[in-house]
């Protein structure tokens, strides 16, 4: 079916067309702005979408560039986005060049790029851009040849006139184009008509990637620059006493060594804002290897950082976090674990009886699951480059929310936002860290002090050691049996330290007629935030191994006993506000039932499933591992994924596979460990992140064929695949594994 | 401090320089070039791969003065237009994803490449076991070698 699409709201629009000083036309757009009904009903729409964040422009000689404001942390965006766009314009892929948005943020206000979101966000707005140039390209040929705009068509960079043989290159007729009005509709094109999306593209920074290029952060520099890093207490709840740096001054190549602080006190921070330090040692020096040496000659005292109160400003509200003081161990977690898992939880969803089908049931299951604080390693380690003068702030490098950074370093400087340039490069990995941006304000107030531009750059000890970290979290599934081996209840309680795991609302509720969530949680003074898949990075395999012991319980085979579920949640659904679709999880587990030839009566011994919905997208999988002695060999890995459309095949498959080794390898070694208040591990020395020989031999990838609109992929692969793996795991050694990691000391 | 002088992708350099300086850091600081990366400083994650006479060596840890008189190729010096093998089979399999630790991959695979033109799955594994990459491209990265091992024998 055709879909027409409104240009504006409210006679604003959101899409500005401009001819070029040197001829051609330049279209432009927000990428998050067509999430608009076609009705009148009452959407407030937030002024934002009415600047232009993209843009698309088209010279005389074809050649079309297009604009993408979105941060590139290797989940593809800077290829797929512009993969819409050209598909809607019916654009020559080969003529097409992708630039990063230019860095003003006086006309570009850019994005968060986390949540999976970029390209569901992105999908109609991206089209609209596109399908808008293509109409306003047809009706200046139209106008040029005076023919009726109905008897033309668009192909490959050409606007073709079918009965008179005539066609026109796109370069040719933008210029004219350009001065025409937006049209106030545009129909997009049909999803069998796509040529583009759909199809494999190599990344567009693919050259510069292998040539070794200066794409990251890391990589920026600027005359005059010096390199600064930070000492940051020893342990989480200690502060800073006092420092000596005379002799760290006096170090060859150091500029300046002097203490500061991140953040002013008793301001509301966003959740963006979040460090446990916010006392620091700084030594600014000429190059990281001085750096790096005057570091070791700072003598610093650490004292007991009492309890306090941290303001916190959401999104409606501001909220006062009680952060403790101690220095907490693994050891203590695991026991407040427990004690609160006992004592101090709240229900958060419940329906039908569960406490009487409890008490009436012949046998209940129960199992406990846990899981470790782990560091997001990204590859490049956290670093931003900063030059404050007494009235202006340029930072640059990579961070994934320069808009709510921007407000910080505004704040802390004392320099209105909008003297305040933040500019975003590519980041060598980020899985949630960079979302966090302290660092971006540490070294914007270390330029500000040595009045000079500086690179800040974390070692991989302070990288690892410093914070935001996945919450250590703990689960116990109950399941409630009666005499014939039916379940009749399940029970869920989870929490972690500091936060909860638990999603009330997803799979299995909706598909059991008495079910209990509860949660509780731990307050920690170490700093934690989203870790690629939040929550569902460890509650995913928890919940997928517990059904897994459930369906063996009841002598079903587990993609069945699944599947029954997921029907009555379809027929018949149990309670409000289930969030996921029970025909779309139910595809997916047909799909990789499917391609991995599963089959309940000859199983491989070593073979394992789940499905997980989580980020808008459905991911089942089934591994294959063997056994050499104690090591496991994951021999194969089957996903099967419903993403909606898929723009990009070659980076779909990339980011799935990418998501299956992370899950599998941070499953099985993943573990930062704390011994009073000091992570147990800085450095990949000790710290096992999964490498090349531990990696899957083979994985395969499927993806559902829907129509429906795209969603997320940078994070759902990743959850269901450590239940896989736990099951695979059983069926090889006969053992459950109920605590990551999985090969981790107990 | 002391004199050192080097040879980097074929250009000799002459550096006044604290001769325990990782290579890495001269490589990058000194001398500009900025494809070879910084990740562990400690020879764990593989991201500073150069070759040093041929050889994949971890620049981070490697003292510059035991550089002098050594041919060192970085990234940048195994082609600028891509056109190497190991840079074509990379492209090829679109194996980039944030693409930080990609250049040291490079330079550990045309290495190993070098000493055994046709690896198995076992030696590839093996010979590139000390780089990491957190977004998890092992299988693409296995499938470029292979790729490159082609193209090279063509």
């Amino acid at each position: 079916m055709l879909q027409t699409i409104r240009t504006s709201f409210n006679r604003r629009s959101f899409l500005k067309s401009t001819a070029l000083a040197g001829g051609g036309m330049l279209i432009g757009f927000h990428w998050a702005a067509a999430g608009i009904p076609m009705s009148d009903q009452a959407f407030e729409v937030p002024e934002e979408w009415f600047k232009f964040n993209g843009f698309l422009k088209i010279s005389p000689t074809g050649q079309i560039t297009i604009q993408s404001p979105n941060p590139e942390i290797g989940q593809n965006v800077k290829t797929s986005m512009p993969m819409i766009v050209a598909d809607e314009l019916d654009a020559d892929w080969s003529k097409i060049i992708v630039e990063q948005a230019p860095l003003n943020t006086a006309i570009f206000k850019r994005q968060l790029a986390g949540g999976s979101q970029s390209i569901r966000q992105g999908w109609q707005s991206l089209r609209m851009a596109g399908a808008s140039a293509r109409e306003m390209l047809k009706s200046a040929t139209a106008q040029l040849w005076n023919v009726p705009i109905h008897e033309l068509s668009t192909k490959e960079g050409h606007v073709l006139h079918i009965p008179s043989g005539k066609s026109i290159g796109y370069g040719e007729i933008a210029s004219k184009a350009a001065v025409l009005p937006i049209p106030a509709e545009v129909t997009l094109k049909s999803e069998k008509d796509f040529h583009i999306i759909g199809t494999s593209r190599q990344n567009v920074d693919g050259i510069s990637i292998v040539t070794g290029k200066p794409l990251f952060g890391i990589d920026y520099k600027k005359e005059g620059m010096r390199m600064a890093m930070i000492v940051h207490p020893p342990a989480f709840g200690l502060k800073l006493k006092s420092a000596d740096l005379t002799q760290a001054k006096k170090m060859p190549g150091i500029v300046d060594a002097f203490t500061f602080k991140t953040y002013n006190e008793g301001i509301a921070k966003s959740a963006f804002d979040n460090t446990s330090f916010n006392e620091l040692i700084a030594i600014v020096g000429k190059t990281t290897w001085e750096v790096m040496q005057g570091k070791k000659a700072v003598q610093a005292e650490w004292k007991p950082m009492p309890e306090y109160v941290e303001k916190r400003a959401l999104f409606d509200r501001t909220i006062d976090v009680i952060i403790p003081s101690g220095l907490e161990s693994t050891a203590s977690h695991l026991q407040k674990m427990d004690e609160a898992a006992k004592t101090a939880f709240k229900v958060v969803r419940k329906d039908g009886d569960p406490e009487t089908a409890f008490g009436q049931a012949t046998h209940v299951l129960e199992r406990t699951y846990e899981a470790p604080f782990l560091p997001h390693n990204t590859l490049e380690p956290m670093n931003f480059f900063a030059d404050v003068t007494e009235t202006h702030a340029t930072l640059v490098g990579p961070i994934q929310t320069p808009e709510i950074m921007e407000k910080s370093v505004s704040e802390r400087l004392g320099i209105p936002v909008e003297n305040i340039d933040i500019q975003m490069t590519r980041m060598g990995g980020g899985f949630g860290r960079r979302l966090y941006g302290h660092f971006l304000v540490e070294a914007a107030v270390i330029s500000q002090m040595v009045k000079a531009p500086v690179k800040l750059l974390y070692t991989r000890e302070d990288d690892m050691t410093s914070g935001i970290y996945r919450p250590a979290y703990r689960v116990t599934y109950r399941a409630a049996f009666d005499a014939d081996k039916k379940l009749t209840a399940f029970h869920v309680r989870a929490g972690g330290v500091p936060e909860s795991p638990l999603s009330a609302n997803r799979f299995p509720a909706g598909a059991i007629d008495n079910y209990l969530a509860e949660e509780w949680s731990v307050p920690s003074n170490i700093s934690v935030g989203a870790w690629r898949a939040p929550r569902s990075n460890f509650i995913a395999g928890a919940e997928q191994s517990f059904l897994d012991e459930v369906a063996e319980y009841m002598n079903q085979d587990p993609i069945a006993f699944r599947l029954t579920l997921l029907e009555k949640a379809q027929a018949s659904p149990v309670g409000k506000d289930n969030d996921y679709d029970p025909v779309r999880y139910a595809g997916v587990l047909k799909l990789v039932q499917e391609k991995a030839n599963w089959s309940p009566t000859n199983q491989n011994s070593g073979r394992g499933v789940a499905a997980y919905f989580c980020h808008n997208s459905y991911v089942a999988q089934v591994v294959d591992v063997e056994m050499n002695d104690d090591t496991p060999i994951v021999k194969k890995v089957t996903a099967a994924v419903d993403c909606g459309i898929v723009i990009n095949q070659t980076a779909a498959v990339n980011m799935t596979e990418g998501g299956i080794v992370d899950g599998i390898g941070h499953a099985l070694y993943g573990n930062l460990t704390f011994a009073d208040g000091v992570p147990e591990h800085s450095n990949f020395n000790t710290y096992r992140l999964t490498r090349h020989r531990e990696a899957p031999k083979e994985i395969e990838v499927y993806f559902v064929e829907n129509g429906i609109a795209p969603t997320g992929l940078g994070e759902p692969p990743l959850p269901p695949v450590i239940g896989a793996l736990a099951n695979a795991l059983y069926k090889a050694t006969g053992k459950r594994f109920y605590k990551q990691p999985f090969l981790g000391k107990a | 401090m002391a004199l050192v002088t080097l040879e980097v992708n074929g250009i000799m350099h002459s550096l006044n320089i604290d001769p325990a300086t990782p290579l890495l850091w001269v490589i990058r600081d000194h001398l500009g070039l900025e494809g070879t990366k910084f990740g562990c400083g400690i020879a764990s994650c593989g991201a500073c791969t150069v070759h040093i006479d041929g050889a994949a060596m971890r620049s981070c840890v490697f003292p510059v003065s035991e550089a002098a008189g050594k041919k060192i190729t970085t990234i940048e010096g195994l082609s600028s237009d891509a056109s190497h093998p190991v840079q074509r089979a990379w492209l090829e399999i679109d194996v980039a994803q944030c693409g930080y630790c990609q250049a040291g991959q490079i330079m550990s695979a045309a290495a190993l490449l070098h000493q055994n033109p046709s690896p198995t799955d076992a030696q590839i594994e093996r010979a590139m076991s000390g780089n990491i990459c957190r977004c998890g491209t092992y299988l693409r990265i296995k499938q470029a070698v292979k790729t490159a091992a082609t193209i090279i024998k063509e």
